[in-house]
């Protein structure tokens, strides 16, 4: 299968992802610009983290604009699994292509260390075959990163089983103090109502060697491999 | 030609972190104040006849409307940079 990860300017992950997926786990990966408009040949995509545009306006938003953005929206739309990791999940949540927004940490500062999340849903290509309740060690690194939708909406992701991480503890408890930013029902990524877009805050292209102290983040993407064979 | 200025803000309820660190910085420097809001100001001038849709330019992208509310004050030509 071919991976596109999706260089914005001012992403910074850009780099990571393609090297995870391309040199630690071995598949196909297309350097997609931010200018691209055409996705074709690409079966599964990511939009990486770092600062895109500064992070001017609000983060995300001018990202959210580029021309490639209406590609991301067709490839979205035939059901591919599209993943926005941190600076990715916020222009995901710009785009309209998944619920809710990103706020301010509530600890007013920039958070950068491990985090666990617990997997709540397998529906969605990026936790096929995770059991729910499995618990994944992966770094944060973010300033607004506290997710935030209207407590109706938040309501209606839960019922419909897309909260698909939620912060816990190493034991798999949600607690506040393993809450690292404020974000609502301690949500750490949600998907779309097809299920195929999930956008998460945690990295987990920074959890993917054993050398870096986690490969939990790789279940992420290889679940992907099994969710496209088993749909082929 | 015709200048707007917008003037976006989060709603009552939203978590305002910018505010209270600016309300946290006042306070170090012996200020009292009850409460900071921080919000932005966008203004934009248009060439003639093209000045509308100023509303929908901040329901589409200025602001976000989950979180912000704006208004929008047309304001002198030479008043806009």
């Amino acid at each position: 299968m071919t991976w596109g990860v999706v260089f914005f300017p001012g992403s910074n992950c850009d780099r990571d992802c393609v090297h995870v997926l391309r040199s630690v786990m071995g598949y196909q990966v297309v350097e997609v610009w931010h200018e691209d408009r055409s996705l074709d040949g690409i079966d599964a995509l990511v939009l990486p983290g770092g600062f895109s545009y500064g992070d001017y306006l609000r983060s995300g938003a001018i990202a959210a604009t580029a021309p490639v953005m209406r590609a991301v929206r067709d490839l979205a739309a035939r059901g591919a699994p599209v993943l926005g990791i941190c600076n990715g999940f916020q222009i995901l949540t710009e785009a309209g292509l998944l619920p809710g927004t990103l706020l301010h940490n509530a600890s007013l500062r920039f958070r950068c260390r491990s985090a666990w999340v617990r997997v709540e849903s397998d529906r969605t290509p990026f936790t096929a075959g995770l059991r729910p309740g499995t618990v994944l060690r992966m770094p944060v690194a973010h300033g607004e990163g506290a997710y935030f939708a209207p407590p109706a909406e938040v309501a209606a992701l839960e019922d419909a089983g897309r909260v698909v991480f939620r912060y816990c503890d190493p034991q798999g408890r949600v607690t506040p103090e393993a809450n690292p930013n404020g974000s609502v029902a301690g949500i750490a990524g949600v998907a779309s109502d097809a299920g195929n877009v999930v956008g998460l805050m945690p990295h987990p292209e920074r959890a993917s060697e054993a050398l870096l102290g986690s490969t939990d983040g790789r279940r992420l993407f290889e679940a992907v491999i099994g969710a496209l064979v088993g749909a082929g | 030609m015709r200048a707007f200025r917008v003037t976006i803000m989060l709603k009552p309820g939203v978590l305002d972190a910018p505010g209270q660190a600016v309300e946290r910085g006042l306070d170090a420097l012996g200020y009292r104040v009850e409460q900071v809001r921080v919000g932005k100001v966008i203004e934009m001038i248009f060439p003639d006849g093209e000045h509308a849709g100023v509303d929908e330019m901040c329901a589409r992208f200025l602001a976000n409307p989950l979180i912000e509310s704006w208004t929008i004050e047309e304001i002198p030509v030479g008043a806009a940079p």
